[in-house]
């Protein structure tokens, strides 16, 4: 009896959350999975016209889509380890100076704390066109006697290097701020026992720092994946909210121009397309967890 | 290969910034330890013995001063050079890699002329997993073994690059009580099947007694006494080596010495022939007590403590500086009661005599056959 009764307690306290969570997560999730498969749902009137696949074959052969998909693949894939790899050497060389290092590591973090369009704004006066100037970064390739090239309206591979290079700056200070601190509570008594042994730094970097610190690494890979997946504003941020025109849309923003955008009012694409976007988040997540099991150590 | 340290001093600024200063961790160190031997340094915590350690290894360069290996002068050479082999603490096995691959890691670090085949690698492996009698764990991970186990581990990853001198940092402090007897007996095993000269750190003093050729007592980065542990015991050069060694530790008193007599409040104790006048401290062994009708040292009963194989009596006197003085005696022998009190008479040879202010020892002629 005695146990029925807390039972009833413990539920109790977890009620406001499981309301909260049921109302504004639980539900709205099987109500996308249920939209999915609704034939010409329509949001206004509630009413459909069917039930089965159709969605998902309109979104499987819209070139939007399929362009938004290659677009958010490219991203994840360059994106992602380069991210990683680049924040992973300058957490190395953070690690490593003495003087200075606080003042670097407040330099290097600033982004996180700056609002996407702010830089957004910056990065299109770094890179944009206009009647007056090339922007900043062609004056530079104009400078070594380059080509200037339009990288806001431009060839599609400029326009994925502008966006991959703002994900990538606007990625790093994040997992510096996580590399370094996974990097400092290394014990130094290991670099002791390797310099007593002669180990060659390189030796010292790849057997000792690289599996300390590769659960933090792992979890970077994989908020990195699922933080890439779902980019869509700084697509905007760059390219303005016509991504479609642009060509450079991504899965989120082509969810989100199938409920309000231009092409507007069709929920039950757009469900079918967030439901695919989750179906490939997952299947990489596991991809990575069962590829960690090896490789990171616990 | 003997350890020369010559006029050795490292000086740390000090931490707080405001105060300035320094803080001298080791203060002009010059001994000298023979080849093949093990020997302890001793002292409190914060008395510099890590960090004689550390110079010794070259993880720390030292303010001045010279460290001799054999007759090669390593004080400048960085640590990889030196070949010294040192055991931390805590360990510091590599977590993530197996017994055999940590024992491994310093060998896959030869290169050049030194470079040895995989073969030759394992070899060596085993032969130092057979040393510390763990060559059955060879397969498992530092945290699937027990804190005795580990501590093996990493004196077979210390020993098996062959070192000049094997240096070991707090070997036995991670360890409980049972294991630590064991280990410690262990060590000196290793120590003479290898006869390489080993230096070990510790802050107690069973330790360092049981198992050293030699003992080095430090206390605030001075050098206070060095010497077979033994020796030490029964010859403290001052009251801070008097008080350090032995357990229960040594019993001392607020005395005086009148008249070539030692005094120990109105009573005289002890005759102290050649000591001038002059108020001293006076120690006094535990076992240095025998019971005896009349005998001249009378304190008050507290207790007494059965232990088996002898007896601990506890009692207290006015003139003592701790609670209650402590006496081992045999069990056979029967304790002298006198009203509430307990009179004893003294072994002359367990009674040391210090100058009061600098607790320096000051010693006295004793009587033959005592």
């Amino acid at each position: 009896m005695k146990m029925k009764k807390n039972d009833l307690k413990g539920w109790l306290y977890l009620l406001p959350a499981i309301l909260f969570l049921g109302v504004f997560m639980v539900y709205p999730l099987i109500d996308v999975l249920v939209y999915s498969f609704e034939e010409g749902y329509n949001s206004a009137s509630q009413t459909y016209h069917g039930i089965g696949l159709y969605n998902y074959a309109y979104v499987l052969h819209d070139p939007y889509f399929l362009q938004a998909v290659r677009n958010t693949f490219l991203l994840v894939i360059i994106t992602v380890p380069v991210s990683t790899g680049i924040a992973l050497l300058i957490s190395l060389g953070l690690n490593a100076i003495k003087p200075l290092r606080d003042l670097f590591q407040t330099i290097y973090f600033l982004p996180y704390v700056t609002n996407t369009l702010a830089v957004g704004l910056v990065f299109m006066i770094l890179f944009k066109k206009t009647a007056y100037t090339d922007g900043l970064v062609n004056l530079m390739i104009q400078w070594f006697g380059g080509q200037s090239v339009d990288f806001i309206d431009g060839p599609y591979w400029a326009k994925m290097f502008v966006l991959c290079f703002y994900t990538v700056w606007v990625v790093m200070p994040f997992k510096i701020l996580i590399l370094t601190s996974a990097l400092a509570s290394v014990n130094p008594d290991y670099y002791s026992v390797a310099r007593l042994d002669a180990t060659p730094n390189w030796r010292i970097f790849t057997k000792i720092t690289l599996p300390m610190i590769s659960p933090m690494i792992f979890y970077l890979v994989i908020t990195g994946f699922i933080g890439a997946f779902k980019a869509y504003s700084d697509a905007v941020a760059l390219f303005g909210t016509d991504l479609n025109a642009a060509g450079m849309n991504t899965i989120v923003g082509y969810v989100y121009d199938m409920l309000y955008g231009n092409s507007g009012g069709y929920p039950s694409f757009a469900s079918a397309a967030a439901l695919i976007l989750f179906v490939i988040v997952l299947t990489i997540t596991c991809v990575n967890l069962l590829i960690s099991k090896k490789h990171v150590y616990r | 290969m003997k350890i020369v340290l010559k006029n050795l001093t490292k000086v740390f600024p000090s931490r707080n910034k405001k105060e300035g200063g320094e803080v001298i961790a080791v203060n002009n160190f010059d001994f000298e330890i023979p080849d093949g031997k093990l020997i302890g340094l001793l002292g409190p915590s914060g008395c510099g013995k890590s960090t004689t350690l550390n110079l010794i290894c070259g993880l720390e360069p030292p303010t001045s001063g010279q460290i001799l290996f054999g007759d090669d002068d390593v004080t400048h050479l960085p640590p990889e050079n030196r070949g010294v082999g040192l055991v931390f603490q805590n360990y510091a096995l590599y977590p993530h890699l197996t017994v055999e691959e940590n024992i491994m890691f310093p060998l896959q670090n030869l290169r050049g002329k030194d470079k040895l085949s995989k073969e030759e690698m394992r070899e060596r492996m085993l032969k130092a997993a057979r040393l510390v009698q763990i060559e059955s764990l060879l397969e498992r991970k530092p945290s699937e073994m027990s804190g005795g186990q580990q501590q093996r581990v990493a004196i077979a990853r210390a020993l098996v690059k062959m070192p000049r001198v094997l240096l070991l940092d707090e070997p036995l402090s991670n360890l409980d009580a049972r294991l630590r007897l064991q280990t410690r007996e262990e060590i000196r095993r290793i120590q003479q099947e290898t006869g390489i000269t080993t230096v070990f750190v510790t802050h107690d003093q069973d330790e360092a007694m049981s198992i050293s050729d030699m003992i080095v007592v430090m206390k605030d980065g001075i050098i206070q006494q060095i010497g077979a542990p033994q020796e030490v015991y029964d010859d403290p050069a001052n009251l801070f080596v008097a008080q350090f060694l032995g357990t229960p530790p040594i019993n001392t008193f607020d005395g005086s010495v009148k008249d070539g007599l030692l005094y120990v409040g109105d009573k005289a104790i002890l005759e102290t022939p050649g000591v001038k006048d002059q108020p001293v401290s006076v120690a006094i062994r535990p076992e240095g007590f025998i019971p005896k009708a009349g005998g001249r040292f009378v304190s008050h009963l507290e207790r007494v403590e059965v232990m088996g194989r002898d007896t601990s009596v506890v009692s207290t006197h006015p003139n003592s500086r701790n609670t209650f003085i402590r006496s081992i005696i045999s069990a056979n022998s029967k304790l002298v009661k006198d009203g509430s009190n307990v009179t004893f008479d003294l072994y002359p040879n367990k009674v040391f005599i210090f100058d009061a202010e600098t607790g320096a020892r000051i010693r006295f002629d004793l009587k033959d056959g005592e």
